[in-house]
């Protein structure tokens, strides 16, 4: 293993392949089994279903490459920095309080709003010369908060339909999701990933550490702020649409590495691309389950990726471990 | 060029650095010596301005932090490529011509996380030398490397000045200051008890180690011929 192996443009085309196929397998595929659909149910259930799978599934798997460079650590995830638990607060108090009956979008809403709250707090909390271990530390503050408070939801429930309904909800899922859906959480995810797309060069200088980093003239505080303001966008509006999916971002960039190397710079695009197809791919996994097998039950999204990505994450550990 | 003019510093309420005054020129190696906790790696971060309130110069001053390591397990050639960051290009001929001076042309697609630490140390000082900067701020180069890798550093260090840049490195090792550096500062409790040639600012040295100065008949390791 002394020399890369792979290289970073033919993963690019592979990843760029599986995407093309991913989709268009998602778009032919249904509660109703395999085929073309009529047009109506295409657009307003086939295509908002398999844009947010490859959306939500980008802004994991950029945010993890972008904070495991960032805080130079490959146990980082998305899910560190509390936002995703803010997200899943504020949807939950959505429904909680009823809005979400009276109001459909009410529920991503409360999730952005609860995502959106989350961030400010988070970059407030860091203050205003962030480093990676205070961003760590407000991030493990604020989860620990969010998940404080959504177990108060739960021991609060009004009724054990509500209980089911809200459990339900923080396993993650994409089905049922509409068009409104997707309208609302494309904008913050895009612009998030366009923001943490650009910061490859100063990730690349980060692993020095910081006062080297600072010394190469990259503003290391404000980096970290940028980094935590795109994670927050794009894995804040993901959660709020999709719930709690998690293990995407943290196993995304461990993928990639043995066929990309380990820059962080050159991680940042083949991560995004393959969060995408990694989520399309069990999303389409938790569609077909059912149908193969005769389960009545589609199974959770956040509970498939996490079951997808733990066994692949054991045998990268057992590859990188001395 | 670096100059500090009545330069205080603090670190936790506590006064590290007291009104120091410092220029280093072109073609000075300046080693910068002392015990534990005198101060100089704070020195050497203020004249990369890396203090709070500093501002750093990328293009001209090169830093290279103390057990400076890469989180990742990139290659020789990458990492040495960073020092392009300053001028936000790919100069191919600086990288190259660093690598060659380091001696790590034919290891340039090694992982930096699987060569010696020697190697790894060198591939962090050809990191800086690929910026073309015009000062080298260096904290322990030579700490942890077998003799003949430290020789040979001093070696390049001093080459680098003769070209007429700066060098300013924390250095430990008295005897390859006496040997490669053009000036020695000794550093105590946050003073300048003496910035003179090595020679002469020996016994200050050795006075604020709490140590002797005298004749040493032990025979001692020479440095390979080569590097003179």
């Amino acid at each position: 293993m002394a020399r890369f192996s792979g290289g970073l443009k033919p993963t690019l085309r592979l990843l760029v392949c599986a995407l093309v196929v991913l989709g268009l397998l998602s778009l032919l595929t249904g509660a109703a089994g395999f085929g073309v659909p009529d047009p109506f149910i295409l657009w307003q259930i086939r295509v908002p279903r398999t844009a947010l799978a490859l959306l939500v599934g980008a802004g994991l798997g950029l945010s993890g490459a972008v904070l495991q460079g960032a805080l130079r650590n490959p146990l980082a995830d998305p899910g560190l920095l509390g936002v995703s638990g803010c997200a899943a607060v504020g949807a939950v108090g959505a429904y909680y309080w009823g809005y979400a009956a009276l109001f459909a979008p009410a529920l991503p809403l409360g999730g952005l709003a609860g995502a959106a709250l989350g961030c400010g707090a988070l970059l407030g909390f860091a203050g205003r010369a962030p480093s990676g271990p205070s961003l760590i530390l407000a991030g493990v503050a604020l989860s620990a908060f969010a998940a404080s408070m959504l177990a108060l939801a739960l021991t609060l429930a009004p009724n054990p339909f509500a209980l089911a309904e809200i459990t339900f909800w923080l396993m993650g899922g994409l089905e049922d999701r509409t068009l409104m859906h997707l309208w609302l959480a494309a904008p913050p995810i895009a612009l998030g990933c366009a923001l943490l797309l650009r910061l490859g060069r100063r990730l690349d200088a980060l692993a020095l550490g910081e006062a080297t980093a600072a010394s190469l003239g990259v503003p290391v505080g404000a980096t970290l702020r940028i980094a935590a303001a795109g994670v927050a966008l794009a894995v804040g509006a993901g959660a709020a649409v999709a719930g709690g999916i998690g293990f995407v971002g943290l196993v995304v960039p461990h993928l990639l590495r043995p066929h990309v190397g380990e820059r962080p710079g050159a991680l940042l695009l083949p991560a995004m691309l393959a969060g995408a197809a990694l989520l399309t791919a069990a999303d389409l996994l938790a569609r077909l389950g059912p149908l193969a097998l005769g389960m009545g039950q589609e199974p959770r999204l956040g509970v498939l990726t996490a079951l997808l990505g733990a066994p692949f994450l054991v045998v990268i550990a057992r590859r990188v471990a001395p | 060029m670096i100059t500090l003019q009545n330069f205080s510093a603090s670190l936790g309420g506590r006064v590290v650095l007291h009104d120091i005054s410092l220029a280093v020129g072109p073609g000075e190696f300046v080693a910068l010596c002392g015990p534990n906790g005198a101060g100089k790696t704070t020195l050497l971060r203020a004249m990369a301005g890396l203090l709070p309130g500093g501002t750093p110069q990328p293009r001209t001053h090169a830093f290279v932090e103390q057990g400076a390591r890469c989180a990742w397990g990139m290659s020789i050639g990458q990492v040495v490529a960073l020092g392009r960051i300053p001028h936000g290009d790919r100069n191919e001929a600086a990288v190259e011509k660093a690598l060659a001076d380091t001696g790590l042309t034919g290891l340039r697609h090694r992982r930096i996380d699987q060569v010696s630490g020697g190697q790894a140390r060198r591939a962090m000082l050809a990191r800086a030398l690929a910026t073309s900067p015009q000062c080298l701020l260096l904290d322990e180069p030579v700490a942890d490397l077998d003799p003949a890798a430290a020789h040979r550093i001093m070696a390049l260090l001093a080459r680098f000045a003769a070209a007429g840049g700066s060098v300013v490195a924390v250095l430990h090792a008295l005897d390859l200051c006496t040997r490669y550096a053009t000036r020695m500062v000794v550093l105590d409790d946050g003073h300048i008890l003496a910035d003179t040639t090595p020679h002469e600012a020996m016994p200050h040295a050795a006075r604020a180690f709490g140590l002797d100065v005298g004749i040493d008949t032990m025979p001692r390791l020479l440095p390979p011929a080569h590097t003179g």
